[in-house]
């Protein structure tokens, strides 16, 4: 009775074989993060990885790392990323992952905490050109990470033919909610609502300032998202929305607000400035002008939206990869990426030139003053997305009951 | 292996008395060797991975380097905890999306098998003319990549497409389907006065979920998907009942038609318990597949409405690459490989061949309990 055994004998050698050349096969790459030697001098060309809005986005950036690349003589590439969190994540679970990357608040927390993403941003030269907002949104642990790449903020988008049609003039045009809510009830006829925004914190969150509200505390240490104020603000907008003249985008089959505002769907949206790009693309024949959000109770309100040029730990070439940040936040890249895409400055130095350069985005530059930026602590964009998905039942459920449940949400996070 | 163990079995039946080191004596090493590229494959991209996963599941390991590096530390089931009785978000949304893939799995799996059993009769009927062509027509969505199909479905199912200026032909005006976040059984209950849930169903929650969540039914969004499922997944399927229904022999059927039987009852007495391994085959893959759907969440909603249609396959994912959370995301594959063991284990039960049936009365030559597979 050899036989059996002999062939089960074969058989553990070849698992055995196979199982040591499966874990040598991956071994450079399991071993590799911690054998990196960390010090600053690296040498190697310089991949970019970016999630691009469009084609225009994509063709800026890679032409102004070309510049880069030609005049430093450092070999550089630019790729644009389908799903960009999921390659950024294969990247530094490899340890190879791009050198400079495009990242949003709330993936820098997740990346700074766990020492994917490098703090660069306090060595930059032009780091104190930086809007302070802007360098709050990225400064995780007391540590100013990484270089904001742009910015925008939200702005009340009126389409200019249905405003007269409807016969209204500028002396119409909303400062109050109350103005805000007869404005979009006029402008309701046949199959255009007066007002569509999309079913997102994103867009509904910027109501709660106007109230006198927002989602944490100005120290970021304590949740107030079932704030009186805030229910004040949520109470208005299922409101107006139970109202009929103002209705979630995707209620009128559009994706976005800024598809349902150039279908016409809706005679406004609230929308970012990236709604330019968007119209001169897909809608060039709708006129239309920006204003900012009208005022609530407690004044004005509005939301900002930023990304950050991310710098790789990992990076074998960090010296290289900061002297890429710095020209491309610098002035005149930045009023170039402006011209392409419709993007704000994130530097002070290029805000005269770019109020100079396009007056229509007065409103978006207003903005910035009182622009409140979304929590962006690990764990918040999940709760924020959990608030996604509880607006898009707003319409029949109670605005308390809903804060209350992300407020312990959102202390969750806050207490890990 | 089994191959290769009956071939042994069967060699030494037939050389016993003769010497064991005969001409076939080099047989079990050459047949290692034929078979080691395959193990080495496997090995490297199936058993490895799920080792790995399997650690990371018990680890803290945060999604930088490599999970096996010095500062990844074990946690044991603290990953598991957090899902299962956390009592926080990550609960609830593994409650929720257990809740829409069961109603996608109990709606889809036996919808769709009756669906391609109903499609593999009809073209295998020898009367039918231009049988090829029906075949290719219902065969085609399977050949079809599932985001094409999925795209073509957001297409037909938006507020304005092409189901709903369909539905208005009768005066019915269709739901906005991608968006509509109510269950099905939430809307029938709203339609006989019921609009809250009720006190008892309100405050008990299981993984989080209140008892009255559980009862919603699929949302409307999710019955979306799964009218796209079973359009797309029948086609595969009527293919293998084709193959079983042609491996039928004719005389059974006509010595039933002889006895007086009429179609419905050949049917019921005669092809269908034939059919019987064929239908484990079905029945099984569909529930895996069901289990793991992702690609039409993924391309299709990203989990929205209100996370009515986030499947664990795509919470998983989500755990893991987009919040950094990746022994959780783990975990949930894990546990997700659990559910779909346990299912196939409970339908091979319920499919399996009462032994107490007479010999006599039993339709199968000889017991097949599960041997096809």
């Amino acid at each position: 009775m050899k036989t059996p055994r002999a062939s089960r004998l074969a058989a553990a050698i070849t698992i055995c074989i196979s199982g040591a050349l499966g874990l040598s096969a991956c071994g450079s790459g399991f071993a590799g993060s911690e054998t990196k030697n960390s010090s600053d001098a690296g040498s190697g060309p310089i991949s970019v990885l970016i999630g691009a809005s469009g084609e225009a986005e994509g063709n800026a950036v890679k032409s102004a790392v070309a510049d880069w690349s030609k005049t430093s003589g450092t070999e550089a590439s630019v790729k644009v990323a389908s799903d960009l969190v999921q390659e950024l994540s294969q990247g530094f679970a490899s340890g190879k992952p791009a050198d400079v990357f495009y990242l949003s608040p709330d993936q820098l927390s997740n990346y700074a905490a766990n020492g994917s993403v490098e703090p660069y941003a306090d060595t930059l030269a032009n780091k104190d050109d930086f809007q302070p907002s802007l360098v709050k949104a990225f400064t995780y642990d007391g540590k100013f990470y990484c270089a904001p790449k742009d910015s925008s903020t939200l702005s009340l988008v009126i389409n200019t033919d249905l405003w007269q049609a409807a016969g209204l003039t500028d002396a119409d045009i909303p400062t109050t909610w109350d103005e805000l809510e007869a404005a979009a009830k006029k402008l309701t006829s046949g199959n255009t609502v007066g007002l569509a925004f999309s079913p997102e914190t994103a867009r509904v969150a910027a109501f709660f300032p106007q109230a006198g509200g927002s989602l944490l505390s100005s120290d970021g240490k304590t949740a107030t998202v079932n704030s009186a104020e805030n229910v004040e603000a949520l109470t208005f907008v299922k409101k107006m929305l139970t109202d009929g003249a103002v209705k979630y985008s995707s209620d009128l089959g559009a994706g976005w607000g800024g598809e349902a505002f150039g279908k016409q769907l809706s005679a406004m949206t609230i929308e970012g400035n990236w709604i330019e790009g968007a119209l001169s693309k897909d809608f060039p024949n709708v006129k239309y002008r920006t204003v900012e959000l009208p005022a609530g109770p407690e004044g004005k309100g509005t939301l900002q939206f930023t990304n950050c040029w991310g710098i790789a730990a990992d990076s074998k070439n960090k010296p290289a990869a900061k002297a890429l940040v710095e020209q491309l936040t610098g002035t005149t890249t930045q009023m170039a990426f402006a011209k392409a895409f419709g993007v704000m400055p994130s530097v002070k130095s290029a805000e005269a030139g770019f109020k100079k350069e396009f007056p229509a985005q007065e409103a978006s530059i207003a903005g910035v003053e009182y622009a409140q930026t979304l929590p962006s602590q690990p764990g918040a964009a999940d709760v924020l997305k959990d608030f996604d998905a509880k607006l898009a039942s707003l319409r029949t459920s109670d605005p308390k009951a809903i804060l209350d449940s992300l407020q312990t949400e959102m202390t969750a996070t806050l207490s890990k | 292996m089994s191959i290769l163990t009956r071939n042994t079995r069967s060699t030494r039946t037939r050389s016993s008395g003769t010497s064991r080191r005969g001409i076939r004596g080099n047989q079990n090493a050459a047949g290692w060797l034929f078979t080691a590229p395959v193990i080495v494959i496997l090995g490297l991209f199936l058993v490895l991975p799920v080792l790995m996963a399997a650690w990371v599941s018990v680890s803290d390991w945060t999604g930088r380097g490599s999970p096996f590096a010095g500062g990844t530390q074990f946690v044991g089931a603290r990953n598991f905890e957090a899902i299962l009785a956390g009592g926080g978000l990550a609960e609830r949304d593994f409650g929720t999306a257990l809740r829409n893939n069961l109603y996608y799995v109990v709606l889809v799996v036996p919808l769709q098998t009756v669906m391609a059993l109903f499609l593999a009769m009809l073209v295998n009927n020898r009367i039918l003319k231009g049988r090829g062509f029906f075949r290719t027509a219902f065969y085609f969505p399977s050949v079809t990549s599932t985001v094409a199909v999925t795209v073509l479905w957001l297409f037909l199912f938006n507020a304005t497409g092409a189901v709903n200026k369909f539905l208005s032909l009768f005066g019915i005006i269709g739901p906005n389907w991608f968006q509509e976040p109510a269950g099905i059984f939430h809307l029938l209950a709203r339609n006989v006065g019921i609009t809250d849930a009720p006190a008892a169903l309100g405050s008990q929650t299981l993984l989080g979920v209140t008892w009255w969540d559980w009862l919603s039914g699929p949302s409307v969004a999710m019955t979306a998907f799964i009218l796209m499922a079973i359009f797309t997944t029948s086609g595969t399927f009527m293919l293998l009942f084709i193959a079983a229904l042609q491996n039928l022999q004719g005389e059974l059927e006509e010595a039933a038609m002889l006895d007086g039987a009429g179609v419905w009852q050949r049917f019921w007495y005669v092809t269908l318990p034939m059919l019987r391994p064929t239908l484990f085959t079905v029945i099984t893959l569909g529930l895996i597949g069901t289990w793991q759907v992702f690609d039409q969440i993924y391309t299709g909603t990203e989990g929205g409405p209100a996370k009515t249609t986030m499947t664990p396959a795509y919470l998983s994912f989500s755990t893991a690459f987009n919040n950094q959370q990746w022994g959780q995301g783990a975990a949930i594959a894990f546990l997700l490989f659990g559910i779909i063991v346990i299912f196939t284990l409970i339908q091979r039960l319920l499919l399996r061949e009462r032994v107490n049936v007479p010999r006599r009365k039993r339709m199968n030559p000889e017991p097949s309990r599960g041997r096809k597979l």
